[in-house]
């Protein structure tokens, strides 16, 4: 059996982690945010420099070719510390995006500067509250340009070039690079989140130029499940340290006498986590897999789930632990929080991938094990 | 990443293949429903033949010594053939404790004049064990135990009782322990012995349980002789050998059985609900997504396990979470799926309740999966203490002669 990490993949894993928790201090995240700067650029330009920007880029676009399973280990490592970097956007929808669906030459010229860190790539998908759908877009692509109104699109204010979602003439939804220039006026957005520059973004004929590979809604589908995976690696990540953090508190902290760890109202609440955590692992671990593979029918839902819940329930449950304290501007108890709320709406709720996971399950001719495994 | 097996791994389950193969038939298309598994003589009989057969052939015992009739391999071996062996069709393996538990501690803490006499009876499946460990007075709480065993000459004399014993009815024999100085505090005046079931004053009864099957037994010892060659483990050691013996409880422990996501989805495709397939109901949709979220992270993490074990590594502590996450579910899952027949639910006709009832059994049977092999609050300690190093809650019973213990608020 062969269900892990790989020993480099692992051994990348250590230097990640020691790397971002030289970079990434208690109060770097909250002074980031306070400062007003989109992100942290010394930091993103250092990613860039080891390669994690384009990390499942081909070398020939400019990548370091590393993989989708080192992808996947850095999204968690991401997570875990809440770096303050456009990771998610660039990497997870912009560069995937231009992967699956653009041409070579829209990959030349787009993917070395995305994993030089030069330019930040962001997707435009919602258009304000719902789901991911067809009917909740109604941007529009004529003649090379696009109109309507996209948010909120996370670190629009620092990405140089946009992945929208738009309907043609026909009504098909498809996706097109629009950089910014005349007809792109972006509305810096306040959101849950603390820091990050989320924007919503006015298009009125700004130039657009097809992704050709994205010919309709189960395109666009595509791109968010194989997100959705690396999603929930950052999910995990945060969801362990925001566990970690619970746990470290409850031990520290005495009531009564005693360390508040010890009262079984307070270790069952985090042995749940533990295991909410873990499941969520295992999933991920399986979209690792099928992002590799191709494979594994719903694995991309099924991750997602299991992340969102995880995280949530994990920062929660931190703040609750933390009692007063945790409830402070200055404890990063809320950090978790925030982020993990926003992360669980970004690309379709919970309850989007629950229906959507039903639906997969529901259209599948054979019961049973989709990897052939007990 | 992926789902491969070593070489070595993949010649193993090769073989076991060509054993299986050649001795038993491959099962069915995974067919749905309530099977009763009430285990009667010929149950017992053929548990036992096949039991025979596998150790005539190294198919079980696979990671015990080779001197005792194993096979010197590994966990991870055994894993692979327990994977083969559930595709078939094969008789209810009443071997589990002996094989897996009781052998294995025999062989930790035994002289070898004692495994060498039982362990290869146990192996053959002449000899079934059972395990004498809770009591009335003792559940969670297991070094609480209060059946005694005074030292008379070259025997001990045991009275008491024990209670939740699976096969107790038809073991040969027993890992028994028991309190042999109550007046050193609890967890230091305990000895293990080996009993025979046969012995003067071994009393079986079957424990009728909600559902109206009999699974355990409560075993009366009234001035039982055990030979003190039939201790295991020095005098006062009694917990250091139980705590071996429930350490490879967690090879042998698994999910909780019954009704799955799977299941409760296929009859939710074919159920109706307010003139509609129930499927469509989002309610309904949102909490088989869980269970199968759920499920799916149960299967990673089993397989993330093994392949620590593939790797040299141990085991952690996933069996907890196995089976904290899989009895809660079932219970849920079969409450569900009586819910789902609305004013029909409570039904338990067989020919009436779909799936042979199977929902409203698994509704009488699920309350003691969350008990029986560490109930959910203890595992929740489990977890927290020993993976998340959370502090133990301060005992009121700790340092204190055992017999100045309070037992009841009167």
């Amino acid at each position: 059996m062969n269900f892990d990490f790989s020993a480099d993949t692992t051994a990348m894993r250590e230097q990640a982690r020691r790397f971002l928790s030289d970079r990434i201090a208690p109060g770097t995240v909250r002074r980031q945010a306070e400062s007003g700067a989109p992100f942290d650029a010394a930091l993103w330009s250092d990613m860039a420099r080891m390669g994690w920007l384009g990390a499942a880029v081909p070398e020939a676009f400019g990548g370091a070719e590393l993989g989708y399973e080192a992808l996947c280990m850095l999204a968690e490592e991401i997570g875990r510390t809440l770096a303050p970097v456009p990771f998610s956007s660039s990497i997870y929808l912009g560069a995937e995006a231009l992967l699956l669906f653009g041409t070579p030459a829209q990959m030349r010229r787009w993917l070395p500067a995305i994993a030089d860190g030069s330019v930040v790539a962001t997707l435009a998908l919602a258009e304000g509250a719902g789901e991911p759908a067809p009917a909740n877009i109604a941007a529009r692509f004529a003649a090379g340009a696009i109109s309507g109104r996209k948010l909120p699109v996370f670190d629009g204010g620092a990405a140089g070039i946009v992945v929208v979602a738009a309907r043609d003439a026909t009504g098909s939804i498809g996706l097109y690079l629009v950089e910014r220039g005349p007809g792109v006026v972006a509305h810096a957005l306040r959101t849950l989140e603390l820091g990050g520059s989320a924007v919503a973004l006015d298009l009125d004929g700004a130039a657009a130029e097809p992704l050709p590979g994205a010919t309709g809604w189960p395109d666009v589908m595509r791109l968010l499940e194989r997100a959705a995976i690396l999603f929930a690696f950052e999910q995990v990540g945060g969801a362990q340290a925001a566990l970690d953090m619970a746990v470290a508190y409850a031990r520290e902290r005495f009531a009564f006498g005693r360390p508040i760890a010890a009262m079984q109202a307070v270790k069952h609440q985090l042995a749940d986590i533990y295991v909410a955590v873990e499941l969520a692992r295992s999933n991920a671990y399986h979209g690792a897999w099928a992002l590799d593979s191709g494979g594994g029918d719903g694995a991309a839902a099924t991750a997602r789930i299991a992340a969102t819940v995880a995280y949530e329930r994990a920062a929660t449950q931190n703040i609750q632990t933390h009692g007063g304290i945790g409830f402070t501007w200055e404890a990063d108890c809320h950090l978790h929080y925030r982020r993990a709320k926003r992360l669980s709406g970004q690309i379709g709720s919970a309850r989007f991938w629950r229906n959507r996971l039903i639906d997969i399950l529901s259209a599948r001719n054979v019961r049973g094990e989709p990897d052939g495994l007990q | 990443m992926d789902f491969s097996d070593t070489a070595e791994e993949a010649a193993f389950r090769a073989e076991a293949r060509a054993f299986l193969d050649a001795n038993a038939a491959r099962k069915a298309a995974s067919a749905r429903g309530y099977r009763s598994r009430a285990l009667d003589a010929q149950a017992i009989g053929e548990s036992r033949l096949w039991q025979a057969r596998k150790a005539a052939c190294g198919f079980t015992g696979i990671h015990w010594p080779r001197r005792y009739g194993g096979r010197d391999g590994t966990q991870m071996q055994a894993i692979i053939f327990a994977q083969e062996e559930a595709r078939y069709d094969v008789p209810v393996n009443i071997f589990n404790q002996s094989v897996g538990m009781a052998m294995p501690t025999m062989m930790t803490w035994g002289t070898a004049e004692q495994a060498g006499r039982f362990a290869r009876p146990a192996l053959f499946g002449e000899e079934l064990w059972c395990q004498l460990f809770s009591e009335p007075g003792a559940g969670s709480d297991l070094a609480g135990l209060r059946t005694r065993a005074a030292r008379d000459g070259d025997d001990w004399v045991v009275n008491g009782q024990k209670v939740w014993t699976s096969n107790a009815h038809f073991a040969q024999f027993g890992m028994l322990v028991a309190r042999t100085d109550p007046s050193l505090p609890k967890h230091q005046g305990m000895t293990f012995f080996i009993l025979d079931m046969r012995s003067p004053g071994v009393e079986v009864r079957q424990i009728r349980q909600i559902s109206g099957t009999s699974n355990f037994c409560e075993v009366f010892l009234s001035d039982v002789r055990i030979p003190d060659h039939h201790r295991l483990g020095a005098i006062g050691q009694g917990w250091a050998v139980a705590l071996t013996m429930l350490a490879n409880e967690r090879f042998v422990v698994g999910e909780a059985e019954g009704p799955g996501a799977e299941d409760i989805l296929a009859f939710a495709e074919s159920a109706t609900l307010d003139g509609q397939p129930a499927l469509q109901d989002a309610s309904v949709r949102e909490k088989i997504a869980d269970w199968y979220v759920q499920e799916q992270g149960l299967k990673y993490t089993r397989l993330r396990s093994q392949t620590a074990l593939s790797r040299g590594g141990v085991p952690g502590p996933e069996a907890s979470i196995a089976k904290l996450v899989s009895a809660t579910k079932l219970q849920q899952i079969a409450m569900f799926g009586v819910d789902l027949l609305g004013q029909g639910g409570a039904v338990m006709e067989p020919g009436t309740a779909p799936l042979n009832a199977w929902f409203q059994e698994a509704v009488l049977y699920a309350p003691g999966k969350r008990i029986a092999g560490g109930t959910d609050e203890i595992l929740r300690n489990i977890i927290a203490e020993r993976v998340l190093g959370m502090p133990p809650d301060p005992r009121a019973d700790k340092g204190i002669a055992f017999n100045e213990i309070p037992t009841s608020a009167r």
